[in-house]
């Protein structure tokens, strides 16, 4: 241990805790998967809810419907500053073609969570695959529900997010007459992922 | 109990102009703008404004001017190519001295450019882009939660100044969301421009007095009323007399300049002892600041200089900050080729460097950008 001079001091107390105090997230799939609208609902979360600090941005343009399609969110109990991720903490890939594209943007110590169903080659070791998009189809009968189902998820492997939070805001952002079916689909994401965590070396 | 939301950095405009009293809006929505006319025009009518989608951005100016004369609040809000055809008519707002608000949410250019990413390109076009001699006020949120107050701030100097402002905000901001604690009425100044107390045949539209500052009558208050982008006299009417041109545009320059002291806003920080200087304005002041904070955790003495306020500059002001004898080189990020950073040369001490980290590849200089300039000039 290096002794404690005046500089050092100096030095100890400048240094940010905020500079580290960042949690990265990264949900990437097609454009028309809903995956922006899940990052709004965690942002909305966190920040309303939870009281945490948070920065949502996400990818425009004419290529994004259909083609690789993001939304980046930066959680801090601090301030941000930077509002784009630097290191990502969890990826969520939808797609194969998303998984390729963004795994590089992990940290070493970051975790893949991917829709085992649609990404068959995994390119990273800390990952936890769940067959999202057939999980909707066949559990809940609704396609359309995988990403609320992937918030399930992630609430239960990374608990960034509170789960009352998440219930309320799924809730308030469910279209009407979807409520049930939306519920339903963070139920089973809240529970398979407490199982895919429980099975993996995580 | 505080009202926290999380809202988009267009969505917080359109919160800050309601604070702030706006009254009309006239605009053509341009990505990535839209937001602020999909929202204004939600809620305007709600309170008795007025929102009205005209046929272009050049009769969106001219809208916001005649509305203004009547004594609305004004704003309109675009994007580069809709500031470019703003251009003429922001001019004949500053010598009309009409107070407005012209919302520039930037993108790539020139021209139709990059509609969905974003820069910081139009930073001299704020302070040059129409033909002629006046002083622009141009403000630069670096967040969506001081997105809500320099809305409020820009609508408050254009009243108190009589002169149109420009609210300088960028795509990334424009459409990132984040948490806002939204301000509480009474907690923030809300200013309306005076209006005459003299009888009607005393009153002078245009008016030079001693603070250079001119009571501003509404169109069908009673006052006469003479409008034009013509030079002209106290009264309003054209005038070719070199002595009333003199006083007329001496007027344009010192109603704001004598007043940079409240004008403009420079935040600093660390600069007492910094080897080294960040210019950042907007939302690159935040890769700055976190490029900050990890450079000073290397041991680097590394200061930080966030113009909210960029235009008019504050050269005393400046000199100040730069004055420490530490200070070795000044560097200045932006989303352009180099623009402000002629403008900190113009300003820095003679033997302080200053270098240009310029990022015009539509998307946001990173902290390791910054970090690695610092590393490499120090």
């Amino acid at each position: 241990m290096t002794p404690k001079t005046k500089a050092n001091e100096a030095h100890e107390s400048a240094k940010p805790a905020q500079v580290f105090d960042r949690f990265e997230i990264r949900l990437s799939g097609s454009g028309g998967q809903g995956l922006v609208l899940a990052g709004v609902i965690i942002a909305e979360a966190v920040s309303t809810l939870d009281g945490k600090n948070v920065v949502q941005t996400q990818s425009y343009g004419p290529e994004a419907r259909g083609g690789a399609s993001r939304t980046d969110l930066v959680i801090s109990e601090g301030e941000i500053y930077y509002p784009k991720p630097m290191a990502i903490d969890l990826l969520l890939a939808m797609t194969q073609e998303s998984c390729d594209l963004y795994h590089g943007g992990l940290k070493d110590t970051g975790v893949l969570i991917y829709d085992s169903h649609l990404v068959t080659q995994v390119p990273f070791a800390r990952s936890i695959g769940i067959p999202f998009s057939q999980l909707a189809r066949h559990e809940i009968g609704l396609p359309m529900v995988a990403n609320v189902i992937s918030l399930g998820a992630i609430c239960a492997i990374t608990k960034i997010v509170s789960e009352a939070a998440l219930t309320k805001i799924v809730t308030k952002r469910s279209p009407r007459g979807t409520e049930e079916k939306n519920m339903q689909a963070l139920q089973l994401g809240l529970k398979v992922g407490k199982e895919a965590l429980e099975g993996s070396k995580l | 109990m505080a009202d926290v939301r999380l809202l988009q950095g267009n969505e917080a405009v359109v919160e800050g102009a309601m604070l702030g009293g706006l009254t009309f809006f006239a605009g053509y929505p341009i990505t990535p703008s839209t937001e602020v006319a999909e929202g204004l025009a939600r809620k305007l009518p709600k309170v008795g404004g007025k929102f009205i989608q005209m046929e272009d951005e050049i009769a969106s100016m001219a809208a916001i001017i005649g509305a203004a004369c009547t004594g609305a609040k004004t704003m309109t809000a675009t994007s580069g190519p809709g500031f470019s055809l703003m251009q003429e008519n922001i001019g004949y707002a500053y010598i009309a001295e009409v107070p407005c608000v012209i919302v520039n949410v930037q993108r790539g250019g020139p021209s139709t450019g990059l509609p969905t990413k974003v820069a910081q390109a139009d930073t001299m076009q704020a302070r040059w882009g129409t033909h002629g001699d006046y002083v622009a006020i141009a403000l630069a949120p670096q967040s969506v939660e001081e997105t809500i107050m320099l809305t409020i701030r820009a609508m408050n100097l254009s009243e108190e100044y009589r002169t149109p402002v420009i609210l300088l905000m960028d795509e990334v901001l424009g459409h990132m969301r984040e948490k806002v604690v939204m301000p509480e009425p009474g907690t923030f100044k809300v200013v309306n421009r005076t209006k005459p107390t003299v009888p009607a045949n005393w009153y002078k539209h245009f008016e030079i007095t001693p603070s250079f500052k001119s009571p501003m009558a509404s169109f069908g208050d009673g006052y006469r009323f003479h409008v034009t982008g013509l030079t002209h006299n106290e009264e309003g009417f054209p005038t070719s007399e070199s002595k009333k041109i003199h006083d007329k545009l001496f007027k344009l320059q010192n109603k704001i300049m004598r007043y940079v002291d409240d004008i403009c806003e420079i935040e600093t920080d660390g600069m007492e002892d910094a080897h080294v200087a960040v210019v950042a304005y907007g939302n690159v002041a935040r890769a700055a600041k976190q490029a900050i904070q990890m450079a000073r955790h290397r041991r680097m003495k590394v200061g930080q200089v966030r113009p909210i306020t960029i235009w008019p500059t504050h050269d005393k002001k400046y000199h100040e900050i730069f004055s420490s004898k530490s200070l070795e080189v000044i560097i200045v990020a932006e989303l352009n080729q180099g623009q402000y950073v002629t403008e900190i040369e113009r300003v820095a001490p003679k033997h302080v460097k200053v270098v240009s980290l310029a990022r015009f590849d539509s998307e946001l200089i990173t902290p390791d950008q910054i970090l690695n300039k610092i590393k490499e000039v120090r």
